[in-house]
């Protein structure tokens, strides 16, 4: 048993009621990623989902989980619980979107300008971050993935086995067609 | 994950075995030694190299899982053959506060005698050891070189090791 291997699955089901979603409940096929705001390699991905979001349509469930390495991205805590301080206001995806396309600049006064451009309630969304009101949340996020065998950012899992091939456009599309395929064969 | 690798994996010390001793350098001015953490668990990441890629995501996974090993009361120890001088310049640039241990003289003596030294490369192999509070070696792994093996299976060991004190 010592050196056996393990297959990495989703410990924690996706939750309509916790995570954050775009696409149908009932999508064949479900994408989850844990992601790092300031990690240029999730920075790198986010045009890929945007593209194949649009390519599948209702076809796909995307699911964003937090995972801040904050060891190598001092910034990223800081904007994971920004994304769950407009969460709170109903502009979760709004703010993600931001936030990857501003990757270098995720400073408080920039943080805080988002917020603005999105017309949060700015008084809250700095007291919300000041006390961070969502670091449980976001660790809860993140301990998730450790027991899921995120080994880095961003660690895709599809229909809930991790996906540990690339994630360019056309292997990541071909990744979740076949697992659309077996899921309407099931 | 598959490997194409034609290499054959390395068997490391299986479940079971008593865990060598060793003391290393961790700072020019430290050594650490295995046996100062009898009564406690302690992991063992062996890495290939400071400074390379996917050692880095590693290590700095493992710093940010830090408090969760600590839950356990495990101590984490990372072991390459670099020396210490490069081990604390790679620490310092990669906000690191656990003890590399510099494996560097004689080199890989003690990944050889955990059995997971790559002699063609000159490193270890990127492996993992969870050893109980009596030194007892119980979970061992090695991935791929090129794989970062995350900390899942590092925590599920520990928890293995609180069910088997209970039972």
């Amino acid at each position: 048993m010592s050196t056996t291997r393990w297959k990495a699955v989703l410990t924690m089901p996706v939750n309509q009621d916790r995570d954050h979603i775009q696409g149908p409940a009932d999508a064949a096929a479900t994408l989850v990623e844990y992601g790092d705001y300031e990690c240029p390699y999730c920075g790198a991905a986010y045009p890929i989902i945007k593209e194949v979001q649009a390519r599948m349509g209702r076809r796909l469930r995307f699911v964003f989980r937090n995972f801040p390495i904050t060891t190598s991205h001092p910034h990223a805590g800081q904007a994971a619980e920004a994304a769950e301080a407009a969460a709170s206001q109903g502009k979760f995806w709004q703010m993600h979107d931001l936030l990857y396309e501003n990757q270098r600049r995720l400073r408080d006064q920039d943080l805080r300008a988002y917020a603005e451009k999105l017309r949060l309630d700015v008084e809250v969304f700095d007291r919300e971050l000041a006390e961070h009101v969502y670091a449980e949340r976001i660790h809860d996020d993140f301990l998730s993935g450790v027991r899921s065998g995120v080994n880095g950012t961003p660690t895709f899992y599809i229909n809930g086995a991790r996906h540990d091939g690339s994630y360019e456009l056309e292997p990541l599309l071909r990744a979740l067609e076949r697992a659309a395929a077996s899921e309407r064969g099931s | 994950m598959t490997t194409t690798s034609v290499d054959h994996p390395a068997m490391p010390l299986p479940a079971g075995t008593k865990a060598p001793d060793f003391e290393l350098p961790s700072r020019p001015d430290r050594t650490v030694s295995l046996a100062e953490f009898r009564g406690q668990p302690v992991i063992l990441a062996f890495y290939p190299e400071d400074w390379s890629p996917v050692c880095s995501d590693q290590m700095a996974l493992y710093q940010e899982v830090l408090p969760e090993f600590q839950k356990f009361n495990a101590e984490l120890l990372g072991i390459s053959v670099d020396g210490v001088w490069s081990h604390l310049a790679f620490a310092k640039d990669r906000n690191l506060h656990f003890p590399l241990l510099a494996d560097f003289e004689p080199k890989g003596k003690v990944a050889r005698a955990y059995h997971v030294y790559r002699a063609k490369d000159g490193t270890s192999e990127r492996a993992l050891y969870v050893i109980d509070a009596d030194g007892i070696v119980r979970w061992s792994y090695v991935s791929p070189v090129g794989v970062n093996p995350g900390a899942d299976g590092i925590l599920r060991a520990l928890e293995n090791l609180g069910k088997q004190r209970a039972s």
